[in-house]
């Protein structure tokens, strides 16, 4: 109750009050005139702001105004003599307004709670103080002071000082991320321990906060086709019921008599002409629903993105950085007569001065210190590998031509990937097997896609056609587009797309933008801090989990889900009143149910849509 | 030029689509939305007649619904 407005008080106030007065006029035996001075007050006490702006209103022109409809259907009662109809249909009118106002100004506040990322201010260090600023004051390059426990106001760079780093409002992300001296922070992040000092990349409106903030704010502009249908329909259905009801009073008692009967049935159409619980409904359903996926790092960029998002047949996924992690590891050790650590080992002295990346994954995967002592010389044969002397003897490490070269008596192996050989002159000690690395959750986001119905996926690769059809056939990918250069993917989407079916292609959103703008809806992943992906993406996917994608899926089709239901909800009753009102069946406490009910109802189903991703 | 402007007291989904419908249809208006839920009117306009298409919009929303405010910053 407390966090209500001083209107919706007052309102609160009046409903009770009137809902009092109303029940004493229902018990009071009056006769004739005193029963309708009884009634007029309640009516009177909920209802006359209702009056006041309808007959401003009516100096406007506009008639097609639900307050104006409203009054003429509740003064056309009380002439009829229906009193406790036209008081009570005021009195619900009003409890659906409050309700109306309440349940979106909750919504409001709690995608704003959501969003709740904006930084207050930022600690900046000039002429060797501390000083605090609006992040709007900071210039990149300035180095700011952020302790634990405070917003990061702006990206950067840390310089000095270590923590923890809680992404949970950007990316949904739970489990905070540790972060060193040269690591980047983003701004909207939290500090949970120590005390980082930061030098900014970007001023704050080119940051990513600002730029979440933004896209959040602007996605109610993105109008889904079935937003823009409701509004038509809104626009003529007004006008269409409340002629109906002109005729219904007008025609038929021409013909059969019996006046007041028909312009009873007229009223009741006027009751249920404003179509409030569709042009509420609708719209809040996909703000709910862009709201709950942004709370799970999913930012959707528009209402039509997610309409068009819930109906993808076809996922197209880029394989570097999207299904793998884009990193060298090592995958496989196998030796021959030597233990799998020595193997490593040799592997790794021999390596320990190169900086290709595959050297360095086998530098990771040894893990122990290299004594650099030990090697005496090394000698890189280019596109074969290198030849180490290492503890005084002589190794070589490389591809299959080197070993062939050296005549040593290599085998390939089973698994794909880059095979590092290893030899000690020309006597074959095992091999490598490095590869790029899955994404832990990639097989899985896959199963997930195919569980929800996704008709095909399709990986697209500039790799190897081994390599990516290896990686296609592990995740369960229906198809696989290998060799493909940049300007191929494009073409490969532009055949897929001509097949039918909506379309979705996720990619990392730095090199394959104009790919993503092509598809029908654009998904970037892992774009955290990545400006050009937020904004050549339909759908930013903050973190780098495939996993994210079936659950963008799944909130997409539960707010479809419940727009579709609203939609069929108000106008099957409203159409069912309409119908029992002209034959007569339906009296007014029918068509009160068909306004306030139905947009209570509608209103509670759209505000499922916040939590769809729950 | 494209200007987003906060609605005070927009308090009815309705009369949100009527203004956006009918300040769509004033001349100089290139597009426009009035988001009933963000309270936000965002008008993209011909930058030279911008302040007069502005004042229009203005108007507009006034006769909608009288007691919305147009936060002109």
């Amino acid at each position: 109750m407390s966090d209500l407005t001083r209107r919706q008080k007052k309102t609160l106030f009046r409903i009770l009050a009137a809902a009092v007065l109303l029940g004493a006029a229902a018990l009071l035996p009056l006769p004739g005139v005193w029963k309708a001075l009884a009634y007029a007050v309640p009516y009177l006490v909920i209802g006359y702001d209702v009056l006041g702006s309808a007959a401003r209103n009516i100096g406007r022109g506009q008639v097609f105004d639900e307050k104006f409809l409203m009054a003429l259907a509740t003064l056309g009662a009380f002439a009829i003599g229906e009193y406790p109809e036209a008081a009570a249909v005021m009195l619900f009118y009003q409890i659906g307004e409050l309700f109306e106002s309440i349940a979106v100004g909750r919504s409001r506040k709690s995608i704003a709670a959501l969003m709740d990322i904006r930084p207050d201010s930022a600690t900046v260090l000039r002429e060797g103080g501390e000083c605090s600023v609006e992040p709007e004051e900071v210039a990149p390059g300035e180095t700011i002071v952020i302790r634990p426990g405070e917003r990061i106001p702006l990206d950067g760079i840390v310089l000095e000082g270590a923590g923890s780093v809680d992404t949970a409002a950007l990316t949904g992300e739970s489990m905070p991320v540790d972060v060193f001296e040269g690591d980047r922070v983003i701004s909207g992040s939290i500090n949970l321990t120590g005390l980082l000092k930061v030098r900014t990349e970007s001023a704050y409106a080119e940051s990513t906060v600002a730029r979440i903030l933004e896209l959040v704010e602007n996605s109610a502009e993105k109008k889904a086709k079935v937003e823009s249908f409701i509004t038509r329909f809104a626009r003529w259905y007004t006008p269409v019921v409340v002629t109906g009801a002109l005729l219904l009073a007008l025609v038929p008692p021409l013909f059969v008599g019996s006046w007041g009967d028909w312009i009873e049935r007229a009223l009741i159409f006027l009751v249920v002409s404003c179509p409030c619980a569709l042009v509420v409904s609708v719209p809040l359903s996909f703000f709910g629903g862009i709201g709950g996926a942004s709370r799970q790092g999913i930012l959707i960029k528009g209402a039509n993105d997610l309409e068009t998002l819930s109906k993808v047949e076809t996922v197209c996924f880029d394989k570097t950085g999207t299904l793998t992690e884009g990193r060298f590891a090592v995958e496989a050790v196998h030796p021959r007569e030597i233990s799998p650590e020595e193997l490593l080992e040799i592997a790794a002295a021999a390596e320990s001065y190169s900086s290709h990346p595959v050297a360095q994954s086998i530098l990771q995967a040894f893990e122990g210190e290299i004594d650099k002592s030990r090697i005496a010389g090394v000698e890189e044969l280019a596109g074969r590998g290198l030849r180490a002397e290492v503890d005084g003897e002589t190794y070589y490490v490389g591809n299959a031509g080197l070993m062939a070269q050296i005549g040593a008596e290599f085998h390939d192996c089973h698994l794909l990937g880059t095979i590092i050989h290893v030899a000690h002159g020309s006597e074959y000690l095992g091999h490598i097997v490095i590869n790029d690395r899955l994404k832990e959750d990639a097989a899985d986001a896959i199963r997930a896609l195919k569980a929800l119905g996704v008709a095909r996926t399709v990986m697209l690769s500039g790799d190897k056609a081994a390599v990516a059809e290896n990686v296609a056939s592990r995740l369960g990918i229906d198809r696989c587009l290998p060799e493909l250069l940049p300007a191929q993917k494009v073409e490969q989407v532009e055949a897929l797309l001509a097949e039918g079916g909506k379309l979705a292609y996720v990619g990392d959103g730095i090199n394959d933008a104009p790919v993503l703008t092509r598809a029908d809806v654009g998904i970037a992943m892992g774009a955290l801090g990545s400006d050009a992906a937020i904004e050549s993406a339909d759908v930013v996917l903050m973190d780098d989990r495939p996993s994210r994608l079936p659950l963008a899926v799944k909130i997409a089709r539960k707010t479809m889900r419940i727009v579709r239901e609203n939609i069929a909800f108000a106008l099957g009753v409203k159409l069912i009143i309409l119908l029992l009102g002209a034959l007569g069946i339906a009296n007014m406490w029918f068509a009160v149910f068909g306004d306030v009910g139905v947009l209570v109802l509608a209103i509670l189903n759209a505000m499922r849509a916040m939590r769809a991703a729950e | 030029m494209k200007k987003v402007f906060k609605l005070e007291d927009l308090d009815c989904a309705n009369c949100a689509a009527k203004m956006e419908n009918a300040i769509g249809k004033l001349p100089g208006v290139q597009s426009v939305t009035v988001s009933f839920l963000t309270r936000k009117m965002s008008l993209e306009a011909e930058d030279e007649r911008f302040d007069e298409v502005l004042q229009a919009a203005v108007r507009c929303i006034a006769k909608v619904e009288p007691d919305c405010r147009v936060i002109l910053k």
